[in-house]
């Protein structure tokens, strides 16, 4: 797809807003109580989920952290399936083990997210490993926040696919927190996208607010990994919202940062895509009804996490080793 | 029967799984080695291309995980670490991560990875060349553990265990490298979680692990010198370990004594100890006794490190005590 694509623009806009949709929605189950397992907002960030994934095809892997709902929805996951899962529910995307931090959707290239931070950069490069000897052509995307450029991982990571020419992207969703610390707090200088230059790698710092920015940068990225000339590092420049965790405005959780907020706020991804189609004729009317049939797609999720069993005690037991395949 | 070394089952079952299965692949450091890995993966990537076969940056952690996502997403990867000690820097994509994948998701998505080993004791090789870590591993659900301590095992366990569909360690150890024995030609698979009852005896069972069972042989024959009639199992999966096979030797035999040349807290041979004890207990006639290193890093001077590894003159005492 073309950035200037009748059909992309209007895309973006749909899957940003439902995945904003979806995690407002989330965040007052959670002050109700109705949710209790940690959930990580990405609310503000939408644009880079978004992006990236419609850069992708069906078969290619994405692997996240414990901020993924946005990941797993704009690689294609099955809504319902996240709500139960969140719900704790035995139709639940992980059948009830995981809940908002582990969620998985193999059938559309999603093989699990976990909170660790970093610990999937190293297993897309599996992935992207095991395209180059398949011959395949999937490209593997490694998302993952600015925390998590700091651990080992991510360093041998970056050489490793480097060094193999691996298809590999490296999406950084720099919100400049790792839970309540800064990036100015833990690092000398704010200069994430000059980590790939001593590999080799291609390091791009984009404004990771703007859906159609992101999706070219990672389009030329895609291509250049599927020409077999391997991975490509992508800072993606947003804010946290929200907290580190749970549905709180950080500014209530303690984290002192208002100014950075006001600054962040007129920034935002969905609004900013709001105007550019208005201006291409696109009309208020037109996009409350997008938003109507967003509202109502989430509703019925709810219902159904809501509505959907627990799992059985025996459960326990199940899944510990897989069966031989 | 074909003679073949320890390391040289090592070697053909990678080359026999290499050509027969393309999903498998062979990384991690030292591959291209010999130095490292003795001649059990000697010239591999000569046979099935570097691309196949390839030694890895310095990066166990990147490297496990590479393997494990691979695993994830279709191949059948052997991970290779050449002392056991470097693997601790792979802990969190083994214990956190593969460990936990096909549990966590439900088991839409399993991991079909082997990490491979290898316990380098002696030669003053010092704390952090010779670790046996594999109690580390086994108290972790999710993973399986199995130590080969024969010819045969080595290349039949290697076998099933790229086959498993679960994350597998594979824990070879230096000591076994040139140790002779039978191996069949082609591939065959030695079940996992089956011990094997390598002599049966009626006065006490020994279980041993991985190089102990080697060391407990020659002990078991000493004492057979003297009417001594030891029952051998050859535990060759630490985890899950063979209960049904244990239990009715100790029922036979009413004592038992567990060789792993491993540290004692908290090891196989304390888990063991605790699950006969609880079980068993009316059907022993005696204490239970451990062979196990004693609980300090392994030295490196030659007399501290005759002081501190055990083998079949240790066995030897323990049973000795047991039926006294």
């Amino acid at each position: 797809m073309q950035a200037g694509n009748e059909t992309l623009r209007p895309s973006l806009w749909r899957m940003m807003s439902l995945i904003r949709a979806v995690e407002e929605r989330i965040g007052d189950l959670v002050a109700a109580k109705e949710i209790k397992t940690p959930c990580h907002l990405s609310i503000g960030q939408e644009a880079i989920a978004t992006g990236v994934c419609a850069a992708l095809d069906r078969e290619d892997t994405v692997w996240g952290g414990h901020r993924s709902h946005g990941h797993y929805l704009a690689k294609g996951g099955d809504l319902p399936a996240m709500m139960a899962e969140i719900f704790g529910k035995v139709t639940g995307c992980s059948k009830g083990r995981g809940g908002s931090m582990h969620l998985a959707a193999p059938t559309v290239g999603l093989f699990g997210t976990v909170p660790l931070v970093g610990a999937t950069i190293p297993l897309a490069v599996g992935a992207g490993l095991a395209s180059r000897l398949r011959r395949d052509h999937q490209v593997a995307v490694a998302f993952f926040g600015d925390g998590a450029t700091e651990e080992g991982h991510c360093a041998e990571s970056l050489n490793l696919a480097a060094f193999y020419h691996l298809p590999v992207l490296f999406v950084c969703e720099n919100n400049f927190y790792s839970t309540h610390m800064a990036l100015k707090e833990r690092r000398l200088k704010d200069n994430l996208a000059e980590m790939a230059q001593p590999y080799g790698i291609p390091g791009l710092c984009i404004d990771g607010n703007d859906a159609c920015a992101v999706f070219e940068a990672a389009r030329t990225a895609v291509t250049r990994a599927r020409a077999g000339e391997g991975p490509t590092f992508l800072e993606c420049r947003t804010y946290r919202w929200r907290g580190h965790v749970g549905p709180a405005w950080d500014l209530e959780v303690g984290a002192h940062r208002r100014a950075e907020l006001d600054e962040w706020l007129p920034k935002d991804p969905i609004a900013r895509l709001t105007r550019v189609l208005l201006e291409e004729g696109r009309s208020e009317q037109e996009l409350a009804g997008w938003c109507a049939a967003i509202q109502r797609e989430v509703e019925a999720a709810v219902d159904f996490a809501r509505t959907s069993p627990l799992p059985d005690d025996s459960d326990l037991f199940r899944h510990i080793y897989a069966t031989r395949r | 029967m074909r003679r073949r070394t320890y390391a040289q089952a090592i070697r053909e079952a990678h080359a026999d799984l290499l050509r027969q299965d393309p999903r498998v692949f062979v990384c991690g450091q030292g591959v291209w080695n010999p130095w490292y890995a003795g001649t059990s993966l000697q010239d591999l990537d000569k046979e099935f291309g570097r691309e196949r076969v390839f030694d890895c940056p310095v990066s166990e952690n990147a490297t496990t995980g590479a393997a494990i996502g691979a695993a994830i997403v279709g191949m059948r990867p052997i991970v290779f670490h050449a002392r056991m000690d470097f693997m601790l820097l792979a802990v969190d994509p083994i214990v956190n991560q593969a460990a936990n994948w096909s549990y966590l998701f439900g088991g839409q998505v399993n991991v079909p990875v082997v990490i491979r080993s290898v316990i380098n004791r002696g030669g003053e090789q010092g704390a952090q060349h010779s670790q046996a870590l594999q109690a580390l591993f086994a108290h972790v659900p999710g993973l399986k553990v199995v130590m080969p301590a024969t010819p045969h095992d080595a290349k039949g366990l290697l076998i099933a265990a790229v086959r498993d569909g679960n994350p597998v360690l594979y824990i070879d150890d230096r000591w076994l490298y040139e140790q002779e024995g039978d191996v069949p030609e082609g591939l065959y698979e030695v079940p996992i979680g089956a011990a094997a009852i390598r002599r049966p005896g009626k006065d006490v069972t020994l279980v041993a692990t991985s190089y102990m069972a080697a060391e407990a042989a020659k002990a078991v024959e000493q004492l057979a010198e003297r009417d001594i009639d030891v029952e051998l199992i050859d535990l060759r999966t630490i985890k899950p370990w063979d209960r049904n096979l244990l239990y009715s030797s100790v029922g036979k035999t009413g004592r038992l004594v567990i060789a792993d040349a491993a540290w004692m807290s908290g090891g196989i041979a304390a888990d063991i100890a605790a699950s006969v004890a609880g079980d068993l207990f009316h059907a022993l006639k005696a204490p239970i006794g451990r062979v196990c290193l004693p609980d300090v890093p392994a030295p490196t001077s030659a007399p501290l490190e005759r002081a501190y590894y055990v083998g079949a003159e240790d066995i030897i005492a323990t049973v000795e005590k047991v039926l006294l």
